[in-house]
């Protein structure tokens, strides 16, 4: 199965810049549907993906492609799919295709420039999430952000210039560290094990590095992911970046590009760097757990829309952050399906923004808004089906997600998971008022509420859907997911079981059936 | 005994022949009366002549032969070299076909010190021989402290050129005391010798030798723009006319880390444990002052300048490791920075030409909405240069990282993404001019003393007057500036950052610091993005976009250019 379907990776890769390139030489009439094609087509792929993955074999890679590249660097070109980024691709191709379909149906400025830089986008995520080779991924991941720079400096709010160029610095800073300690890991990989240069990650996972230098590039790969998240207290980009982005773009960014960044967590850090995860999981951990507490406080005391939905996202990273660093199976299957659900609920949040914003004179803070689920039945309904999504309601997927989460976590460190607990009734608190603050209460003077029109509706009934579906049957995630998280959590757990009890250090983690 | 003459390989020298044939030729050429002749025979002559060694040069390719008594080696590494050098200079031809210096200075002039720099590069990077190097040395400075000063009427371009001079004698001054230093420690002025001097005896400790050796760093780091001895880098660049900055950014910087190469892995590499560790701190520093000096810049050339510092400062961590993938990488950087440089110079030169607002940032407002072809060459030549993915710089940066890695250097592989990062700000603030300014529009204080524009004295920062070269393409004939302070009016220059040099400027502490006021001054700089028109400038809008396909293209692919720069590399046969 595998050698057959190899080149449809990098046509599933490129597809996006190529049809966004196109789009933006062709007549001004052409563009929005090639910008349509290149969005909707790989999101086709996609669903084949889904159905066609070999889920028993969901440990190793599948339709990989490998070719040579750059021999003189030691860097090739290696795709592939397992039960880590399976999903995840999914979510990137649905969710831009949903941006894509919002973008279409309430134009911007300069519509052919903006598709360009959104196609260069979601190419650039796709190949953080698909590349199998260490700085093929680096080259993905610092490639995301420059169309983000040109979207939000050119398409977005008042203090857009200075917004993007603190960003991108910020992010930058800790991606560059991340060049450099992906090069060393290479190279000293290589000087470690004798064979020649390689960067493949497959490779880099079998070669153990002395503790002492896993550290350092732990800790240069760790801080690149924490501010990419952002988790606290690497976020100070953030509020900058949430007010002055174009929404279409910041529904893909935070949905989508917070979740490469614990991707490559399970990905790159726990596989190649397993005693340095274990000998910093309390650290991280505390991270995450701060990250949920802090995001959760900020979130329930703003009053500017985004900046709820953005410090919610904190909160939110810091729960994945936490099944992560759990450093077992169910902690890490939970942060898969985390990291599905919260992009699949934050993206259309984004887009009831921009609904209550226009329904409220342009402004997007609650104090003015209110009251407009009295003429709005079908917009109040779906907003409250994604609130009651977010706040992991029993019965949603995020409801299970949180539950391996915490799961993980109260087997390694209790009291961490007795804290984290309270994170969930936080999310309640965020989350209920943002509703209740928007929808009911009184209808202040410059509200004008209505309904959902047919055309909102098109870019939001599809995506709702996908959240009820997954609510019913989130184990199709977490049987895709079962086996790429215990080989990416494998290692770490041993070496964490084999400090824990040296005596019986090869004890497997029981299996998790939810 | 009969005499024999020496026998000369004049194929393999057949490189430097044609450039000096070349700069003969055309110097003859540039006294023909002919208006054609002048203008357009000449520089078309000079391509050729250019063409023609980078012809011989693939033509000797892979066939290393020492010549001229061992004292010159024509390697790959010389001819590797030799076709940067020549790509420079076809690009320099190219931007200052329209221009004013060689208007000025007289065209076989101006065309003939530029073949005689680059004949200079070519023995430099081939020498062999301490003598030789000086030589070579010597050949490059020379004819470009004059060409620094060639727009005649402009006072920043004298004075860039009388500058210039001064620092490069005492450069070259401070370079011949340490060679004269190691011949007398060592006994040889061959590299040969030298190395066979040091591996054989202890003269490695000796401090007539370590003198020696510090002497020459200090004299090669000057050319290189090294810090501390960079401080000349950002003043020269600034006055210089923008081709002749242009070529010295890519083909200087390539001939002396050339030299650099040669001299530190070939000579002196038996004491590699006493100099790597100095030449990394060096690196380190400059990486540092480079970044720093270019935050504050509003002059798109000065920025360039330090942003050169802080290049070389990676450059030299290259040169530091003393391995064949050090070597590699340093070629594949000087490669790569070329095409970044000559493309972002393209873009300033026809700004410059088209506004009066000189090199300044504000000449880059609104490029994205109205200019593509010039946008895109300018912001993939930043994003390059900062080391983004899908460019050259990206791998340069991998490639250097690698080799620095590998041979325990690794702190300076931090120091090279930290640097990275710093240089962030300053490259993405140019993005962001081209695409998210609109023309005319400021984020800084622009006021300009009255007095000070009357008194004709220059500004710090930027060449307005290179409004008179456009005014000039355009007039019948030469048009005498004679205030050039005057075309500066109403264009105010925010305070540079801690500058050592320049002129002592009464208006210096009176221009308004960077503070934050939107008020644009005076109404004609506020407008000044329109001011003259579009001129037909097809040669540099070449130049800026093939070196963008350039970038993006060993951005994407870099194979060609790795195997071009690990053939350099092969030819050190005794490296680590």
């Amino acid at each position: 199965m595998s050698s057959q379907l190899t080149v449809h990776l990098s046509i599933l890769l490129f597809w996006p810049v190529a049809f966004a390139t196109l789009g933006a030489l062709a007549p001004r009439r052409v563009a929005p549907v090639l910008a349509l094609i290149g969005a909707l087509i790989p999101l086709g792929y996609a669903v084949l993906l889904l159905i066609d993955f070999d889920a028993g074999r969901s440990g190793s890679l599948q339709y990989v492609t490998d070719a040579e590249w750059i021999p003189d660097l030691g860097v090739r070109y290696k795709l592939g799919i397992d039960g880590l980024n399976l999903w995840l691709i999914a979510l990137t191709t649905l969710l831009w295709a949903f941006s894509a379909v919002w973008v279409a149906l309430r134009p911007t400025e300069r519509p052919r420039l903006f598709a360009f830089h959104l196609g260069l986008a979601e190419t650039a995520v796709l190949g953080a999430f698909l590349a199998q080779d260490l700085l093929l991924f680096v080259l993905f991941f610092d490639l995301m952000l420059v169309p983000f720079y040109f979207l939000v400096g050119q398409w977005g709010g008042p203090a857009r210039v200075g917004a993007t160029i603190k960003m991108v610095i910020y992010t930058l800073v800790g991606s560059l560290l991340m060049l450099a300690a992906a090069v060393a890991t290479g190279v000293l990989a290589g000087e470690q094990s004798g064979s020649e240069l390689t960067f493949v990650m497959s490779d880099l996972v079998r070669t153990s590095l002395p503790e002492d230098t896993q550290r350092w590039l732990f800790v240069a790969f760790a801080l690149a992911f924490l501010i990419k998240m952002p988790a606290f207290p690497f976020h100070g980009w953030m509020p900058d970046a949430y007010r002055n982005m174009p929404l279409p773009v910041l529904a893909v960014f935070s949905a989508v590009l917070s979740k490469v960044a614990a991707y490559g967590f399970l990905r790159i850090v726990l596989p190649i760097f397993p005693d340095a995860s274990v000998d910093f999981q309390t650290v991280l951990l505390i991270v995450g757990l701060v990250s949920i507490v802090y995001g959760s406080a900020m979130a329930f005391t703003t009053t500017e829309v985004r900046l709820i939905l953005g410090y919610s996202s904190i909160a939110q990273l810091g729960f994945i952050v936490l099944g992560i660093f759990a450093l077992r199976p169910e902690g890490g299957q939970g942060a898969i399906l985390q990291m599905v659900n919260h992009g699949l609920v934050v993206a259309p949040l984004f887009f009831i923004v921009a609904l209550l914003s226009e329904r409220s004179a342009g402004s997007e803070s609650i104090r003015d808004m209110g009251g407009l689920a009295t003429r709005g039945p079908v917009l109040a309904s779906l907003f409250l089906i994604i609130a009651l999504a977010t706040l992991a309601i029993p019965g949603s997927a995020n409801f299970a997600g949180e539950f391996l989460i915490l799961l993980g976590v109260f087997q390694t460190k209790l009291v961490i998971a007795v804290i984290a607990f309270t994170g969930v009734a936080l999310a309640s608190v965020y989350m209920l008022r943002a509703y209740i603050r928007t929808m009911h209460n009184r209808t202040p003077t410059n509200v004008a509420s209505s309904d959902l029109s047919v055309r909102d509706g098109v870019v939001l009934v599809p995506v709702v859907l996908v959240i009820l579906a997954f609510a019913l049957y989130p184990q199709a995630a977490l049987s895709d997911g079962e086996g790429g998280v215990k080989a990416a959590v494998r290692s770490a757990q041993a070496v964490s079981e084999g400090k824990q009890n040296p005596a019986t250090a090869a004890s497997a983690a029981p299996e998790v059936t939810p | 005994m009969t005499p024999k003459a020496p026998s000369i390989d004049f194929a393999a020298i057949s490189p430097l022949i044609a450039l000096l044939t070349g700069a003969c030729v055309v110097l003859l050429l540039g006294l023909l009366r002919s208006r054609f002749a002048r203008t357009q025979l000449v520089p078309g002559l000079t391509i050729v002549t250019l063409g023609a060694t980078a012809g011989l040069a693939i033509w000797r390719w892979g066939e290393n032969t020492s010549v001229l008594s061992a004292s010159l080696r024509m390697d790959d590494l010389t001819l590797a070299l030799t076709l940067l050098f020549v790509a420079g200079a076809i690009a320099t031809v190219l931007l200052a076909w329209r221009g004013v210096a060689p208007r000025e200075a007289g065209h076989g002039e101006f065309y003939c010190l530029l073949l005689a720099t680059v004949l200079g590069m070519v023995v430099l990077v081939a020498a062999q021989n301490l003598v030789a190097v000086f030589i070579g040395y010597e050949l490059l400075s020379i004819p470009l402290y004059v060409l620094c000063a060639t727009e005649l009427r402009r006072e920043k371009s004298l004075e860039s050129g009388l500058k210039y001079l001064i620092i490069g004698s005492v450069g070259s001054a401070t370079l011949l005391y340490g060679l004269s230093f190691l011949y007398g420690a060592t006994g040889s002025t061959d590299f040969s010798g030298i190395a066979a001097a040091v591996r054989v005896s202890d003269v490695g400790d000796d401090v007539l030798f370590l003198t020696g050796i510090g002497l020459t760093v200090t004299g090669l780091a000057f050319k290189a723009s090294v810090a501390p001895f960079h401080q000349w880098t950002p003043d020269v660049y600034e006055g210089a006319p923008t081709p002749v900055t242009a070529f010295m950014a890519v083909a200087t910087k390539a001939a002396a880390f050339g030299v650099f190469l040669r001299l530190f892995d070939v000579a002196l590499i038996g004491t590699a444990s006493t100099w790597a560790p100095a030449l990394a701190v060096l690196a380190l520093i400059t990486i540092v002052v480079g970044n720093v000096g270019a935050l504050g810049q509003s002059s798109l050339k000065r920025m360039l300048a330090y942003s050169s510092v802080a290049q070389a400062g990676y450059m030299l961590a290259g040169v530091v490791v003393s391995t064949q993938l050090g070597v590699q990488a340093v070629v594949f950087y000087l490669a790569a920075y070329l095409l970044m440089n000559l493309a972002a110079f393209a873009v300033i030169v026809v700004r410059e030409r088209e506004t009066d607002l000189g090199d300044d940032m504000a000449a880059m407002h609104g490029l994205g909405a109205s200019r593509p072809w010039l946008a895109w060459p300018m912001t993939i030549a930043m994003l390059s240069l900062a080391g983004f993915p899908a460019t050259a710089g990206f791998f340069g940066k991998i490639n250097l990282i690698q080799a620095v890695v590998e041979n325990d250097y690794a702190w300076l592989a931090v120091a090279i993404v930290l640097g990275s990062a710093i240089s962030l700000a300053y490259y993405l603030r140019v993005i962001a001019a081209v695409w998210m300014r609109a023309p005319g529009e400021t984020g800084r204080a622009r006021a300009v003393p009255a007095r000070l524009a009357a008194s004709g004295r220059p500004l710090i920062a930027g060449g307005a007057p290179e409004a008179d070269e456009a005014g000039g393409s355009r007039a019948a004939g030469d048009r005498s500036d004679k205030e050039p302070g005057a075309h500066a009016a109403g264009e105010g220059r925010a305070a540079e950052g801690p500058e050592p040099g320049g002129l002592p400027d009464p208006g210096h502490a009176a221009a308004a610091g960077r503070t934050e006021a939107a008020d644009p001054g005076p109404a004609p700089a506020a407008s000044a993005g329109s001011a003259l028109g579009r001129l037909r400038q097809p040669e540099v809008v070449f130049v800026a976009l093939i070196c963008t396909v350039g970038t993006l293209f060993f951005g994407v692919y870099p194979s060609p250019l790795l195997d071009f720069a690990r053939d350099a590399g092969d030819a050190f046969t005794n490296l680590f």
